[in-house]
């Protein structure tokens, strides 16, 4: 097992890392962006956002050009919401955000069209809007799905992951004034696929976004989470729940830039890992900027090693450049599964592998009862199942 | 009628300064329907016998044995042990984030029993167990333990006490933290448990307090890790009188 926490307040993250090439010293707001791939160098550790993953890992993901992606997509959605194909010239397509590293940059360049999904601003809290992406391919590919949160609307989206694939994606969510969104990305893959995704959300006044990544199911699974404050009185809750196997590689990667004052973030995520060579990182940024004042965050991540041979990397950087703000704090813990709630629960008749599963589950079910969808908690509840089946724990 | 057998029982234990033997020759028989104290000054390793008998894994029992109707319970798993009727109410229980009570309840009835309650009469059950525990019903909602108050701990144990219906119940010092009144409500839990169930008792206790309420047929008195006097519920008032200082310094 391997945890390594930045020192608060972290500038960046890098300075209690030592690479033989040295690290650029840099502030997260001075990150490229650019929607340009030839702008970003090769995949390398000495980058702080490949400080994890390799190369190889990405499969392809990471070269200059991807195919368009061509698998299926299946879209369920009440009257009034819209979906159409639109090329990079229409105004919501980068309206969100820009890429900040290379697989998002060469996903954002190969997709000549986007996914454009429209919510009406008179869209009530029931409109639920269900993407499928089903795919069959194993060449690498390229998506581009944006949701366009119209004022005032209100709704949620799921993006539900499956089959088998080697998909670069970005998705754009553009939260209009006064809207309250939830977006829900599932990662539930066969087996064998690389998923790398870059969700971009870009906050209007009083607006408010609740983003949830459930990853499950796939090789490498890389999902990076911005959201970014446009106007004052924005609320952003981001969650995450993963649960990675042997083998399995899970990145979760969050940037929440305040930039303007009186927004409120707040970040949980939790994983569970099992098997030789699990591996799961979750990198969380949050910035303050000096205009930021009345700013309210708190980040949090927590893992669970069920077994040796897990690692779980866990890195909260908190950047603030103003004292005037409302709170700033975060939380990063990975522990071993403990054994004395081990011993509690078989000392009540229950045997060991049915008990870690019920640890397990309350220890995720914090994340899963956030949803708010019975449908959708009942099916991550018989997921998680599955995953403590297949490794007999 | 059931009986549980302690015999000759040393327990070693690692620590920093290395290995440790706690228990030195334990001999000890519990039957049906009667109650054991055992009293002993802090460090005696009360607990440790509390905690052998379940089988927590930090203990290493190097010697001796114990039997429940001469069945080897050292060669059981913990849960094993639990199935087998041996229950432990514990001094410090853990938090276990995320799981129900009323899931943990119904999770563990239905694996001593080895099938699910009937769930009209199981909700039955709890609900009037809880009821003359005076706990409130919205307990069952809460996570195991998380942010249960000493005496919530406390009732939550004999609350599963009552519906867990073992033979045998060790009850580790589950009279410290409780206040009169809690001590009280506790103490006939235990009462009402062991009438209901004929369960054998071993109450391990610091103060003579919890004997008020719950009368023992005999009283062990616990030092160094071994049995130093037995006798009847005598033997407790002379320890409320005169404290373990002739134990201690003999």
């Amino acid at each position: 097992m391997t945890t390594s926490n930045a020192t608060v307040p972290a500038q960046h993250g890098m300075a209690e890392h030592s690479h033989g090439a040295g690290v650029p010293i840099q502030i997260r707001s001075a990150r490229l962006r650019s929607a340009d791939v030839a702008d970003f160098g090769p995949v390398s550790r000495v980058e702080e956002q490949y400080r994890y993953i390799t190369s190889e890992r990405l499969a392809g993901l990471d070269a200059d050009t991807l195919d368009e992606y061509i698998g299926d997509i299946s879209i369920k959605h009440p009257e009034g919401v819209t979906t159409a194909w639109v090329g990079s010239d229409h105004p919501a397509f980068g309206g969100a955000g820009l890429p900040e590293d290379r697989p998002s940059a060469a996903a954002w360049g190969s997709a000549e069209q986007a996914y454009l999904v429209t919510i009406p601003g008179d869209a009530k809290p029931d409109c639920e809007v269900q993407i499928g992406i089903n795919s069959e391919t194993t060449t690498p590919s390229a998506l581009h799905v944006i949701i366009d949160a119209k004022p005032f609307s209100r709704g949620t989206v799921i993006l539900d992951h499956k089959g088998s694939a080697v998909l670069g994606e970005n998705v754009e969510i553009i939260v209009g004034d006064e809207a309250e969104i939830t977006v829900i990305s599932i990662q539930d893959w066969d087996t064998e696929a690389v998923h790398n995704s870059a969700q971009f959300a870009k906050l209007g006044r009083n607006s408010k976004l609740r983003h949830m990544v459930v990853s499950l199911g796939g090789k490498t699974l890389r999902v990076s989470t911005s959201a970014e404050f446009t106007a004052t009185g924005g609320d952003v809750e981001l969650l995450g729940m993963y649960f990675a196997d042997a083998g399995q590689y899970i990145e979760n990667r969050l940037y929440v830039d305040h930039a303007v004052p009186n927004c409120k973030s707040r970040v949980t995520y939790k994983g569970a890992l099992q098997g030789d060579k699990a591996h799961t990182v979750w990198v969380g940024d949050v910035l303050i900027r000096m205009a930021a004042e009345g700013t309210d965050t708190y980040e949090l991540n927590r893992n669970l090693l069920l077994t040796d041979g897990a690692r779980a990397d866990s890195v909260p950087n908190l950047e603030i450049e103003t004292g005037k703000i409302e709170g700033a704090g975060h939380a990063s813990a990975s522990g071993r599964f403990d054994d004395e709630q081990l011993f509690y629960l078989q000392a009540r008749g229950i045997n060991e592998r049915e008990a870690r599963g019920l640890v397990v589950r309350g220890f995720l079910n914090e994340i899963i009862q956030k949803i708010g969808n019975e449908e959708i908690e009942s099916r991550l509840s018989a997921s998680i199942e599955a995953e403590l089946e297949r490794s007999g724990s | 009628m059931a009986i549980l057998q302690i015999k000759n029982l040393h327990v070693t234990v690692e620590t920093e300064q290395g290995t440790k033997e706690i228990l030195k020759g334990v001999d000890l028989t519990i039957r049906s329907g009667e109650s054991h104290a055992i009293m002993g000054p802090n460090g005696s390793g009360k607990s440790t016998l509390a905690y052998t008998i379940a089988g927590h894994p930090k203990y290493t029992v190097t010697e001796g044995e114990i039997l429940l109707d001469g069945e080897d319970v050292l060669e059981m798993s913990v849960d094993e042990r639990a199935r087998a009727g041996l229950f432990l109410a514990m001094q410090y229980p853990v938090e276990i984030p995320g799981v129900s009570v009323s899931n943990f309840l119904r999770t563990a009835k239905t694996a001593i029993t080895g099938e699910a309650p009937a769930l009209r009469t199981w909700i039955k059950d709890v609900r009037g167990a809880m009821d003359a525990l005076k706990m409130d019903s919205t307990f069952t909602e809460r996570n195991v333990n998380e942010g249960f108050s000493g005496g919530e701990k406390k009732r939550h144990e004999i609350l599963q006490l009552e519906l867990l219906k073992p033979k045998f119940a060790v009850l580790d010092e589950t009279d410290s933290g409780l206040d009169v009144d809690a001590l009280k409500i506790v103490s006939e839990g235990v009462n009402r448990a062991k009438e209901a169930n004929d369960f054998g008792l071993l109450l391990i206790t610091h103060y003579t307090r919890i004997l008020k309420y719950i009368k023992p047929d005999f009283v062990h008195v616990f030092v160094a890790g071994k049995i130093a006097e037995q006798g009847g519920p005598e033997l407790a008032d002379r320890l409320e009188a005169e404290g373990y200082d002739r134990y201690v310094k003999a």
